[in-house]
């Protein structure tokens, strides 16, 4: 059995002396793991880094089996992000939630958008945002899917600002005036169709969002706490944010 | 079922010696039969070696490293610049650059970098002790001597925040070609790191 696909990694351990354990997130194949025989080697060292993009191609006895990889370098990420903390702690915050995925269940649109993401990581104007927007489409995959069509209590679609933390849904200004403290601040660039320019606020308003559901639906009932990364790119954007006002 | 070839005294050295790096159940064989060949110039020197070392190493309370003095031989020696601390990982780290002599300033071993996948936060690392020996009055500089990967330039940046309260320059080694690389064999993140920091000639 064995199977050549493209994906970017999102672990290495060192397996014995020579090899490593390593975790790629493939376009066609999901979250998959495989032994890299000379893993740790000078070699494959700078290959074998968090969030570069491989070419990889695995072989075992059996489907089931962990089975060995070989990788090559397509895109190094690591080192475009390794000068800049804010994309460095972007990157590995990344590859951390990435691993929340199911092992070899594919993903290929959320695989694309993390793809995205990663090009657009040596832009600070650029990737948080759409960072906000992979964490939504993660959430998605898992299930756990944003409902921001419509206001959860008026039906309507004008002026969608609160997100419930109960219900994951949409809550118009009007509707959510009462309850402001209690709901989620909805930032207007992740309603469809909306074209307006995000603002550091913004993307701050978006992290808070979807790590409340990321901590409460996937990572918390999984006894995970959220990765440190993660939290540290919040709290530099919005630092960032508190300076800009 | 393997069939047993010695006494459990003998079975136990060899599974001790398999457990170290480098040595293979088969070349920990090898090893334990040497020993016991050469009992009196090699077991019974080693035995003492290895029992004096669980009486007398220390994990030297400054700096992190380990010796058999503390503070260690290091922070106790008197013609180290004291105003450069150099942050390691490993002690490991702090040997290969003593091995090498191209720095003659103290030390900070962290014990290890950030690593999420493994549960390694700031609170497991030596940080603490680090940003009380910056903010002494004589440190001028911390070197932030760690790795070129993911977790140890994430430690890195962490350290420099942490550090940015000290009235301390806070620097880092540099990244490029290694001596007698060929640019051909290198990867393409070192050849960008390098590029990006050229030097005029």
């Amino acid at each position: 059995m064995n199977w050549t696909d493209e994906g970017i990694i999102l672990s290495v351990r060192a397996h014995g002396e020579t090899a490593a354990l390593v975790e790629l997130f493939t376009r066609a194949h999901g979250r998959h793991l495989g032994l890299v025989h000379g893993g740790r080697s000078r070699k494959q060292r700078p290959v074998l880094q968090t969030g570069n993009h491989v070419d990889a191609a695995w072989k075992g006895r059996l489907p089931e089996h962990l089975g060995h990889m070989t990788l090559e370098l397509r895109t190094g990420y690591a080192a475009q992000a390794m000068d800049d903390p804010l994309a460095l702690n972007g990157l590995t915050a990344l590859a951390a939630l990435s691993r929340m995925l199911p092992e070899r269940d594919p993903h290929p649109s959320l695989y694309e958008i993390t793809l995205f993401v990663l090009g657009f990581l040596d832009d600070t104007t650029v990737w948080p945002a759409l960072l906000v927007r992979w964490e939504m489409a993660l959430l998605s995959e898992l299930g756990f899917g944003l409902d921001l069509g419509a206001c959860a209590a008026t039906g309507s679609n004008d002026a969608l600002v609160y997100v419930s933390p109960k219900s994951g849904r949409a809550v118009s200004a009007s509707a959510g005036e009462p309850y402001r403290d209690k709901l989620l601040r909805l930032p207007e660039f992740l309603l469809e169709g909306r074209r307006a320019g995000v603002t550091e606020a913004d993307v701050v308003d978006g992290l808070r969002l979807t790590r409340f559901f990321l901590e409460t639906r996937v990572l918390r009932p999984r006894e995970l706490d959220v990765p440190e990364p993660r939290l540290r790119l919040e709290a530099m954007l919005a630092a960032d944010a508190a300076r800009a006002d | 079922m393997s069939k047993k070839i010695a006494g459990p005294e003998i079975e136990r050295l060899v599974q001790l010696l398999s457990r170290l790096p480098g040595l293979g159940p088969r070349s920990a064989r090898k090893a334990a039969l040497a020993l016991i060949k050469r009992r009196v110039e090699l077991l019974v020197p080693l035995a003492s070696a290895l029992a004096d070392a669980v009486d007398k190493i220390v994990v030297c309370p400054d700096c992190g490293n380990v010796d058999t003095l503390s503070p260690c031989s290091i922070c106790r020696d008197e013609r180290r610049d004291r105003s450069l601390i150099v942050v390691v990982e490993e002690v490991g780290d702090l040997w290969a650059l003593e091995r090498a002599s191209v720095i003659n300033a103290s030390y900070h071993v962290l014990g290890g970098h950030l690593s999420p996948l493994d549960g390694i936060g700031p609170d497991r690392l030596n940080i603490a002790r680090l940003v009380e020996r910056a903010s002494a009055a004589h440190v001028t500089e911390v070197l932030l001597a760690l790795n070129a990967t993911v977790e140890g330039q994430s430690t890195a940046h962490y350290l420099t925040d942490q550090l940015s309260s000290c009235d301390v320059a806070v620097s880092r080694l540099a990244q490029g070609v290694p001596m007698g690389g060929e640019l051909d064999y290198l990867d393409e993140g070192t050849l960008a790191a390098a590029i990006k920091s050229r030097k005029r000639m």
